[in-house]
């Protein structure tokens, strides 16, 4: 994927996108192994993956859902789906 | 020019002008539109150069820049491939592979070694013993390369373009030229591009005496010319395949990066040659190769030729040669003759003895074919017992093709062996790539023509939208067009597989026997396609003799990978400059104008001192002072400047910076620090609220666009109602800094400066100079400041009137330089400078800045409430005695603890203010804590003392940035 199908203005360079990689959710509960597992870690595995996006001259955010075995985007994804509310626990040292 | 014939109907070169160059050292005419190839064999240069490993004479085999043998070298370039380098007058050649002369190679002896030079020999010798590998080293970077390169080189830049098309269609012979017309008639916008100087493809050379050919000829090349939905590019080549249809063209100007909507590959075959002993002399060629010569370029390729049949094709070549006047001695079939068509038959009826089932054993001749052996062949081998000599001084091969698919493979699209055609040919195309012609299987004219049409409607009909079953076997040929083993042994080798690389049958037996029997690594192993050519002639051959080998069958063997770029492109088709905007503050033209030395942050341009080159030091020591003493004004339009705005802002906020920004007063501002989930430091600036709703965020330069993107990121995560605009560039700023910066900013400003009214972190707005401006008191220098923000529109005209008013108060600009010193003595930290992508708040003093009780959550607080018992290394201040004289640190030099690392320095000044160099070290624990004294390397080698000290250094309690302290009367 060289041209990247954007949902508002059309097939763009991906040059003119930001990848942030697949979309993460900080957990709602966490020890220290479950916020380290949550901070370092990422997924790898092909398959399709819930990623954000940004384009840069819109300065607008995407969720698409990408196959990366086939670099296809298999959904547009409303951002309001992956929504969470900011958590609020403290991890014991 | 002895061997020029009469001019042929379709020449492509220009009697009219003829041009002369040198050739080891003798002079050779040609006309304009000649290759140097045809050029030199025109002019009776039979022998063009020499192999790369045994050193053996070579001539022309393709005339299609499918082989190497002829690679010459001027005084400004190596690799001219002759075949397609056009002659210009003047040129001065030498042969590239060449010890002594051209005719008389010394290093031809190293062919009477070959036997000790075995298939990956240099994998197995020379390791042993170890104290002789300098000498073998030389000695063989002495031998390897082709050509010299010359150092007297000049940098050519060459344009590039970008090109857009509906449907690209790659190769302009009868199938393509028939696609590119279908499709424009169908109203897709089409660009055809062929590497030949004119178009045409194998109907101008294989198909010149057909009549049928003729018309279709003639009608294709002027709708097309006449076609205004055709785009032409003759000249150029595509060089790769890259996702979504993106297909660089190369040509002599430069380079085309066109992006189509689809692609029709109509790249046709490439012809192979037969391997047989001396099938690299002088004289032996391909049957197109020769056809090319006399169709394109009028020069006879020799006197007495014969034929060496696996295909119809040869037949029609051995015609070709009795229309140019060359006496065709014999054809020898490899199968029997009532295979073949018409062509076969026409020969027969001329008299021509037609030896079937039948091979050529071996070539024979020094430098030059003199004669050919052949034998009774079953299809396998050769019967060498009863083999005849016919005299000849040429030998056309016309054993098959391989399909010129490098695209098609780039592209995804899946290839298969097709033992009816004895061909590989495209089976699964991936979408939007469409294939048709030859490279499609499809060999008669009509064929061709047909399957041209069927690939452009395909294509046009995929580009609208509609699924498409393809026909891609429609219209394929229901023959052989390529003998399935075309390879004859022989006990003296010498049989090449790889021209280029000079590889014989036995050396591909030998790495298959050695365990290199899968293709990936045969072709590593014995380099068999990894010259010049990149396996155009040799890798058919490969794929033949190692299925044959491992008894499996052309799939299972498979083919190596073509990578992009395909063919060799010139470095100065793909370097150029890089396109690398620069951002530019309002005020500067004043600063350059006013002897600044201008420095990139980022992406912008900031003044690193104000002054000479040689002044550096001294003028930004006046800066510094002038800071201190007086009055110094610094351009920082660069920050990041974000307005954040909405009922959420204060909540967006908390959650980016590590600090509370939500309780912030209006008026007043705090200093922001972000963290990643890591709670690695990422940013620093300051955050002010400028109404209940409404704040003001200021990042760090380089951080700016990424500071932006994080808070944008967590709008849309949290689903928070805020809005953000980005006024980096449509507000600048800078900072009035010293004890002078009250008194003369009260003149000038509405706005109540007095310290009860506008206090130390405050922010007003007002206006300056009758612009609205918005004022901040800070206090990164260390002293009495005001940093305005303004608009970019009023920033040069308010910078000058400051200079002109500050001038009783001695105002100096000063440049970043200055500012780092200033910032240093007050023990400020620069992220990123002083900071690594490692380091937390914890490590950098800031502890005050995480209030992990305080506030419930924020970006990275768990990582940072784990990290805070386990901090590893500090940030600490040292310095040096007065008066120091030694060789001074520098940033990024090594603490070294009992001869290990153990931390480094991060800033490093001289201070004015204190007389004594200072700076700041990132230093491992517990040494940082304890140690009295510090041991640094520097960049001699020697061992520098630094005493940890507390910081600031400067004005510690920070009273000189109360205005009432310091003001000057």
């Amino acid at each position: 994927m060289k041209l990247l199908d954007c949902p508002v203005i059309g097939k763009r360079p991906i040059s003119e996108f930001d990848y942030l990689g697949e979309v993460r959710v900080p957990p709602s509960q966490a020890d220290e192994l479950v916020w380290a597992d949550y901070v370092f870690n990422r997924k790898g595995a092909p398959g399709v993956l819930r990623e954000r996006w940004y384009h840069r001259p819109t300065g607008r955010w995407f969720v698409f859902d990408r196959d990366t075995l086939t670099d296809e985007i298999v959904a547009v994804v409303d951002a309001a789906d992956v929504r969470y509310e900011e958590p609020r626990y403290e991890i014991p040292a | 020019m002895k061997y020029r014939l009469d001019p042929q109907p379709l020449e492509w070169i220009d009697r009219s002008e003829s041009m002369s160059f040198d050739f080891e050292g003798q002079r050779f005419s040609g006309f304009k539109g000649d290759s140097l190839t045809s050029a030199l064999l025109a002019g009776g240069q039979k022998l063009l150069g020499r192999s790369f490993k045994y050193h053996r004479p070579r001539s022309a085999l393709s005339l299609a820049n499918h082989d190497v043998n002829a690679l010459f070298q001027s005084a400004e370039a190596t690799n001219i491939r002759g075949d397609v380098t056009p002659v210009s007058e003047g040129l001065k050649l030498r042969a590239c592979n060449v010890n002594g002369t051209l005719a008389n190679d010394k290093d031809t002896y190293i062919g009477l070694l070959s036997r000790f030079l075995p298939v990956g020999f240099y994998y197995k010798a020379f390791h042993k013993p170890k104290k002789f590998f300098p000498f073998w080293e030389r000695l063989i970077r002495e031998k390897a390369g082709l050509g010299e390169i010359s150092t007297q080189w000049s940098a050519i830049r060459q344009p590039k373009q970008y090109g857009f098309c509906d449907l690209l269609v790659i190769g302009a012979g009868a199938s393509g030229m028939q696609a590119a017309l279908t499709a424009a008639d169908a109203g897709a916008d089409v660009v055809l591009v062929d590497e030949n100087p004119q178009i045409g493809g194998s109907l101008d050379y294989q198909l010149v005496n057909e009549s049928d050919a003729a018309s279709a000829r003639r009608q294709l090349k002027q709708r097309i010319a006449e076609h205004p939905g055709i785009r032409v590019f003759t000249g150029h080549y595509a060089c790769g395949w890259y996702t979504d249809h993106y297909v660089p063209l190369v040509g002599p100007e430069g380079i085309i990066k066109m992006r189509a909507g689809g692609v029709i590959m109509a790249t046709g075959v490439m012809e192979q040659p037969a391997v047989f002993r001396n099938n690299d002399l002088p004289g032996v060629m391909l049957a197109s190769g020769a056809q090319r010569l006399i169709a394109r370029y009028a020069v006879k390729p020799g006197q007495r030729a014969v034929v060496l049949c696996g295909n119809d094709e040869g037949y029609r070549a051995a015609l070709d040669m009795i229309e140019a006047g060359i006496e065709v001695a014999a054809v020898v079939d490899l199968e029997w003759l009532d295979k073949r068509g018409h062509w076969a038959e026409q020969v027969k009826a001329k008299g021509i003895p037609v030896l079937e089932q039948s091979a050529i054993y071996e070539a024979k001749g020094k430098d030059a074919l003199k004669a050919v052996v052949v034998a009774p062949f079953d299809g396998r081998s050769c019967d060498s017992g009863q083999g005849k000599t016919i005299r000849c001084d040429l030998l056309l091969m016309s054993v098959g093709w391989a399909p010129a698919a490098q695209l098609l493979y780039q592209s995804g699209s899946k290839l298969g062996y097709d033992k009816k055609l004895q061909q590989i040919l495209p089976r699964e195309l991936s979408p939007g790539i469409h294939a048709c012609g030859r490279l499609n299987g499809a060999f008669t004219l009509e064929q061709r023509l047909a399957d041209g049409e069927r690939a452009a409607k395909e294509a046009v009909a995929q580009l609208r939208g509609k699924t498409v079953e393809t026909e891609l076997t429609r219209f394929r040929d229901d023959r052989a067009h390529s003998h399935d083993w075309p390879i004859i042994g022989h006990p003296k080798g010498k049989n090449f597989v790889d021209y280029d690389e000079d590889l014989q049958l036995k050396d591909l037996i030998n790495a298959a026997k050695e365990g290199f029997d899968n293709i990936e690594l045969m072709k590593r192993f014995s380099t068999n396609g990894m010259g010049p050519s990149q396996g155009k002639h040799a890798n058919m051959n490969g794929i033949r003799v190692l299925a044959e080998i491992t008894r499996k069958t052309i799939d299972e063997t498979g083919s190596t990978t073509a990578r992009p770029m395909f063919h060799p492109v010139p470095v100065s088709a793909l370097a150029g400059r890089r396109f690398r905007p620069e951002r530019l503050t309002p005020m500067q033209a004043w600063h350059t104008a006013n002897g600044a030395k201008m420095m990139e942050a980022g992406r912008w341009l900031r003044p690193e001192f104000y002054g000479a080159p040689a002044q550096r030091e001294q003028a930004i020591l006046q800066e510094v002072q002038a800071v201190r003493s007086g009055l110094g004004i610094i351009d920082v339009s660069t920050l990041g400047k974000i307005e954040v705005m909405g009922p959420d802002a204060g909540r967006l906020l908390d959650v980016v910076y590590t600090m509370k920004m939500s309780t912030i007063k209006q008026g007043m501002t705090r200093y922001a620090l972000m963290v990643d989930d890591s709670g690695v430091i990422v940013d620093d600036g300051i955050v002010g609220r400028v109404t209940d709703d409404r704040f003001y965020v200021s990042a760090t330069t380089s951080h700016a666009d990424a500071a932006f993107r994080t808070l944008s990121l967590k709008i849309q995560e949290l689903g928070l109602n805020v809005r953000l605009v980005n006024r980096t560039g449509s507000l600048a700023a800078l900072n009035l800094a010293g004890p002078a910066s009250r008194k003369l900013l009260s003149t000038l400003t509405d706005v109540d400066l007095s310290e009860e009214s506008f206090p130390y972190l405050g922010m007003r707005e007002g206006t300056l100079c009758g612009y609205p401006v918005r004022l901040i008191r800070v206090g990164f220098v260390g002293e009495l400041g005001y940093e305005i923000h303004m608009p970019a529109t009023a920033a040069l005209e308010i910078w000058e009137t400051l200079i002109k008013a500050g001038k009783p108060y001695g105002i100096r600009p000063f440049g970043v330089e200055a500012q780092r010193v200033l910032r240093l003595e007050k023990g400020h930290i620069i992220v990123g400078q002083d900071t690594d992508g490692l380091t937390n708040p914890f490590e950098a003093n800031m502890a005050w800045a995480v209030p992990l009780k305080s506030k419930p959550w924020f970006t990275g607080k768990p990582s940072l409430a784990l990290l805070q018992a386990r901090c590893q290394r500090r940030l600490i201040g040292f310095r040096l005695p007065k008066g120091y004289n030694g060789e001074l640190p520098k940033e990024c030099h090594l603490i070294i603890e009992n001869g290990e690392m153990a931390g480094r320095i991060t800033s490093i000044a001289y201070s004015p203010a204190l007389g004594r160099v200072i700076g700041l070290a990132m230093v491992d624990l517990p040494l940082a804590e304890s140690a009295s004294a510090l041991e640094v390397r520097v960049d001699s080698g020697a061992m520098v003392t630094l005493e940890p000290c507390p910081t600031p250094f400067y004005d510690a309690d920070g009273a000189r940035q109360t205005a009432d302290l310091t003001e000057v009367a």
